[in-house]
């Protein structure tokens, strides 16, 4: 095993969770050392990735820089991993994000404090993220998919938000952040607890015929002949269940809104930066190549469902009072893009769906940082309340509303691409998908790009623009800290860069995505 | 007939720690060196374990495979083997949870650790047992002792009911059992699981099919009382709340595995082929057991009312796996994959519940109650703890990667292996439940982790009482057993594989 097969990309994914246990071993009064820790490994982590990135043959649709080892051999699963044009930009995207995560954290803790379980925390859920994008085994991807849940779990709970809200239906008080993490948990739970079944079924299927039975994404891609009928139609059923649930998609997206808006902000940016991708890249991953008919199947479904996520979304954003709340909805909505252009099963729709999920990590993971430096300065998150941002924090709010500009897609900026192509790809969905169902996908989704702007300008406006209200004045406020520009310049960099020149995406993305589509769909 | 003391070594040992216990007691020492005279035995004859295990890479071993004694009533095989290193290692652990327990307050020490060691004493010669009488022998082994062990807090009403509930119920599950017992071998006319098998076939389409489809049934029921099963659980919570907390640890999981032990056997051998009568049996009660199990869990106050819930819940899930042979035409394999999860989740779950109860034992003595809401803020008062307290309770519920994940995966798979609709349902009935189980688990975690402490509480002196080095032994050795076999799952795994030469034969 040298670097180019199997050593660079499992330090990448293991070094932050090694960073994690140095975390934990410093002294509690130490907490220098335990961010320098952090910083270390997520850096350290954070270059590999990017010199697989470089060493990366952009040539070659396949799989490089893996390795397959002996893991659990009573139930033929093994340790294999791997990368190709697909899951590269979002392992990047992931260590990325992480390292500033960890950057931004160097002097905003939420309460209560206790920054080692907090680094250590994040750390693992660094792990935990970067595994899912490079397992090519069902079972090892399911555990790096259930990972991130535990860190995911304690950090709403411990570190999110402590307003007091009634729980519909069981018609209790309870603080918000407890409610959001084990509303986050158990729909997860739910819906990968199916996923889990999906794969058995898989696996047990895919024995036929001689050959010995695999968890081995690869090779069921190799044997989708074997998966047919009413067999497959529940199997894919039982995978949608798991991946929506994490998208999320509508009707499975309502806890979304919740752990985002009482995640710390940390928490925020990670969970829609990253965690969201996973049930995405697993559609395309899993989902098409293994059950390529019933992803025919089951396409205008996931469509109207994508294109119900967006316009629903956008209509609830209007609605919202709360800042992070609202960029919470939005995600949902820029989600809706993303599974509709892998609905679409063609190489344009799957690149908008890859570029879009990148755009969405920056812009959002952005804005959730902007919103968590917003309200610990205001210490209310409240549009109504909040107003002339502009005048009290100029920098603040000169990345405020670009980062809005890019939300909404505007061209030349990262999100543009993402929408604009995937509603390009449903003009001319694969062959044997109803035109007319997916054109008028279309046409709804770009009512939505339209309300999508609509809700983001409105927003911009009452937070930044006007005077500052009454409360206000007289207060002093700091404008961005260098730690937060440290965190922030590579993201604002990044989306002008993505946004200007998208090849760096698509250079990448599009020979894996043209030989998928080729090969699974023959298109 | 010479003896092959090789193959009984484990037993011998054991047979004479649990005497020298006894000499111990009598001599003018300290009372813990009886703890630790019972823990090297442990150690000890773990040994002959290990070399009858490897003894075919072993020079100085005989190596004649499966050693069968006692006109085959007896059977020292791979299973057997992996199921005593169980019982060993799992006693070793309640014996490092009870020292710290008993030397808390005015308990009898010697005479505690002798019960404790002549009930493994039993559960050992379960696991070897092929026989009706000797099966019966080494379950009554088990109990009788746990009889008395539950009711150790003399001074304590809760625990003297806690004894009696036990003693009723137990005395009672033994009649149905040796009932059910009289009837398989009136109708079959043997003891040995071998001959009982041979002559099933024949009985069906006789007249005393009836007889012994009774007798099958009310055998396997008799066990179910012992593994509690949902209907036969009653006595299970109000006996696990009033026992020593560490007498609790040993019933939910060595006296409870002993039961499975019990099913293991008589199913997948005296009952081989008449798996169309107890496996619906089984699916019932597996999915009774994982549901009212949960759902009772999900409103319990009292931690250790939600682990006895709970572990009623988890043996709905290790039963899940016989429940697979519902399939209608369930082949060799599929059997043998149903047993080999059922092992599998066994290993784990002994390895995860002690885990969980030896860091209650260690909350409790800081807290002083057993009360969910007197926990809260532990994650700030004792950190350490409150992290293991996750990882016990996270593992219970499945969460990868700690070990019960994999105990979760391979009970899926073995029971979605068999096929048909029966077994589809069964698994989505499991995958229910897990999540269910989890709303419980979250529960207990986020009020050590999120709640913040009560105003009212007056933490133990920590000066005072300081957690036994015993407890932080067997603490350590749980939760890194459970991390470590949670990413290296294959280990375990691989102990599950070994047992299945039951199945296949010799």
């Amino acid at each position: 095993m040298s670097f180019d097969n199997g050593w660079g990309l499992s330090l990448t994914v293991f070094l932050p969770v090694l960073g994690a246990l140095f975390v934990l071993a410093t002294p509690k009064e130490n907490e220098k050392a335990q961010k320098w820790w952090a910083v270390l490994f997520s850096g350290i982590s954070f270059v590999l990735s990017v010199v697989i990135a470089l060493r990366f043959d952009y040539g070659e649709g396949g799989f490089q820089f893996g390795t397959k080892l002996e893991w659990i051999s009573a139930i033929s699963s093994q340790y294999h991993i791997g990368i190709d044009g697909i899951s590269l930009p979002l392992l990047v995207l992931s260590t990325f994000v992480t390292l500033l995560a960890v950057i931004y954290s160097w002097n905003h803790w939420p309460d209560p404090h206790n920054p080692k379980m907090f680094l250590a925390l994040i750390l693992l859920l660094a792990t935990g993220m970067a595994g899912t994008f490079v397992a090519m085994d069902l079972i090892l991807f399911f555990v790096f998919f259930e990972v991130v849940l535990l860190p995911m779990y304690f950090m709403i709970g411990i570190w999110g938000d402590r307003a007091e809200v009634r729980i519909p239906v069981l018609n209790v008080k309870t603080e918000m952040r407890l409610y959001a993490a084990i509303k986050f948990f158990l729909f997860t739970l739910f819906g990968s607890a199916f996923m889990l079944l999906g794969f058995l079924a898989l696996y047990f299927r895919s024995g036929d015929q001689g050959a010995a039975r695999t968890f081995d994404i690869l090779e069921l891609g190799a044997r989708t002949h074997l998966f047919s009928g009413s067999f497959a139609f529940w199997v894919f059923a039982a995978l949608f269940l798991g991946f929506a649930v994490k998208v999320p998609m509508f009707p499975f997206h309502t806890w979304l809104p919740d752990a985002h808006t009482a995640a710390p902000t940390v928490g925020s940016v990670l969970l829609a930066a990253i965690m969201l991708k996973l049930g995405t890249y697993a559609f395309v991953r899993i989902s098409l190549p293994i059950l390529p008919e019933q992803a025919k199947n089951w396409a205008p479904a996931i469509a109207v469902l994508a294109v119900i996520g967006i316009i629903y979304a956008s209509l609830a954003c209007l609605a919202q009072t709360d800042m992070k709340r609202l960029i919470a909805f939005s995600s949902v909505g820029h989600m809706g893009f993303v599974m509709l252009g892998i609905a679409t099963l063609t190489d344009i729709g799957i690149n908008a769906a890859i570029i879009g999920m990148v755009a969405h990590g920056v812009i959002t993971g952005m804005l959730f940082f902007l919103a968590g430096s917003m309200s610990h300065r205001y210490h209310t998150r409240e549009i109504a309340r909040l107003g002339g941002n502009q005048k009290l924090m100029p920098i603040m709010g000169g990345i405020f509303g670009f980062t809005t500009m890019a939300s909404l897609g505007l061209p030349g900026l990262a999100g543009f691409w993402g929408e604009f192509m995937s509603l390009l790809a449903s003009f001319n969905p694969l062959e044997g998908l109803s035109l007319t169902l997916f054109r008028t996908l279309m046409v709804l989704g770009a009512i939505g790009t339209v309300l999508t702007a609509g809700y983001m300008l409105w927003m911009l406006q009452r937070v930044n623009f006007g005077e500052p209200g009454d409360e206000w004045i007289g207060h002093e406020f700091n404008d961005v800290d260098k730690f937060e520009m440290g965190a922030w310049a590579p993201l604002l960099v990044a989306i002008v860069a993505i946004g200007v020149y998208p090849p760096i995406i698509f250079g990448a993305t599009n020979d894996s995505v043209t030989q998928l589509v080729t090969t699974v769909f023959g298109g | 007939m010479t003896l092959d003391y090789h193959a009984l070594a484990p037993e011998i040992v054991l047979g004479l720690t649990v005497l020298a216990v006894l000499v111990v007691d009598l001599l003018r020492v300290e009372k813990y060196w009886g703890a630790v005279v019972a823990l090297v035995g442990l150690f000890l004859s773990f040994i002959p374990i290990l070399t009858l295990g490897f003894c075919e890479s072993l020079e100085f071993c005989n190596d004649m495979g499966t050693r069968m004694l006692f006109g085959n009533g007896y059977v020292v095989d791979t299973f057997s083997l992996v199921l005593k290193g169980l019982f060993l290692g799992a006693a070793f652990i309640c014996i490092l949870l009870s020292v710290g327990y008993l030397e808390s307050d005015r308990f009898w020490q010697g005479e505690f650790y002798f019960l404790m060691l002549a009930s493994v004493f039993g559960a050992v010669i379960m696991a070897s047992s092929r026989d009706l009488i000797t099966l019966f022998v080494g379950l009554e082994l088990v109990t009788a002792p746990t009889f008395l062990m539950a009711g150790w807090k003399k001074g304590d009403s809760r625990s003297n009911e806690a004894m009696l509930k036990f003693f009723i119920i137990g005395v009672l599950s033994a009649a149905v059992l040796l009932f059910g017992m009289s009837l398989v071998y009136g109708t079959t006319g043997e003891f040995v699981f071998t001959e009982i098998r041979s002559i099933s076939d024949s009985i069906r389409g006789s007249e005393r099919e009836a007889l012994f489809t009774v007798g099958v049934l009310l055998t396997l029921f008799g066990f179910a009382f012992k593994v509690s099963a949902v209907p036969f659980h009653f006595w299970t919570p109000d006996t696990y709340e009033g026992a020593p907390i560490p007498v609790t640890a040993y019933l939910s999981v060595v006296s409870k595995t002993a039961g499975f032990v019990g099913l293991l056997t008589l199913c997948y051998l005296a009952f081989r082929d008449v798996e169309f009568i107890w496996g619906p049996a089984l699916w019932l009660l597996a999915a009774l057991s994982m549901t009212v199990g949960n759902l009772i869990a999900l409103r319990q106050e009292s931690v250790v009312r939600l682990l006895g819930y709970s572990s009623i819940a988890q043996g709905g899930f290790i039963l899940a796996p016989f429940g697979a042979a519902v399939a209608i035409g369930v082949t060799d394999a599929q059997l043998g994959e149903a047993f080999f999860a059922t092992v599998t989740y066994l290993l784990i779950y002994a390895l995860m519940n002690l885990g969980a109860f030896a860091v209650l034992i260690a909350v409790v003595n800081q807290r002083r109650s057993v009360l969910v809401k007197d926990w809260a803020g532990l994650f700030n008062s004792s950190p350490a703890i409150a992290c293991l307290l996750a990882i016990f309770f996270f593992a219970l519920a499945g969460i990868p990667p700690l070990a019960g994940w994999f105990a979760k995966f391979v009970m899926f798979r073995a029971v979605l292996a068999a096929g048909g609709g029966w077994t589809v349902a069964l698994a989505a009935i499991a995958v229910l439940n897990t999540v269910i189980a989890l709303a419980y688990y979250a529960r207990v975690v986020k009020t050590a982790f999120m709640d913040p402490a009560p105003d009212t509480l007056h933490l133990a002196d920590p000066a005072r009482s300081p957690n036994p080095p015993s407890l932080r032994l067997a603490m350590s050795l749980t939760a890194v057993g459970v991390i470590i076999f949670g990413i290296f799952p294959g280990v375990i795994a691989g102990a599950g594989e070994l047992a299945k030469t039951l199945v296949w034969g010799f």
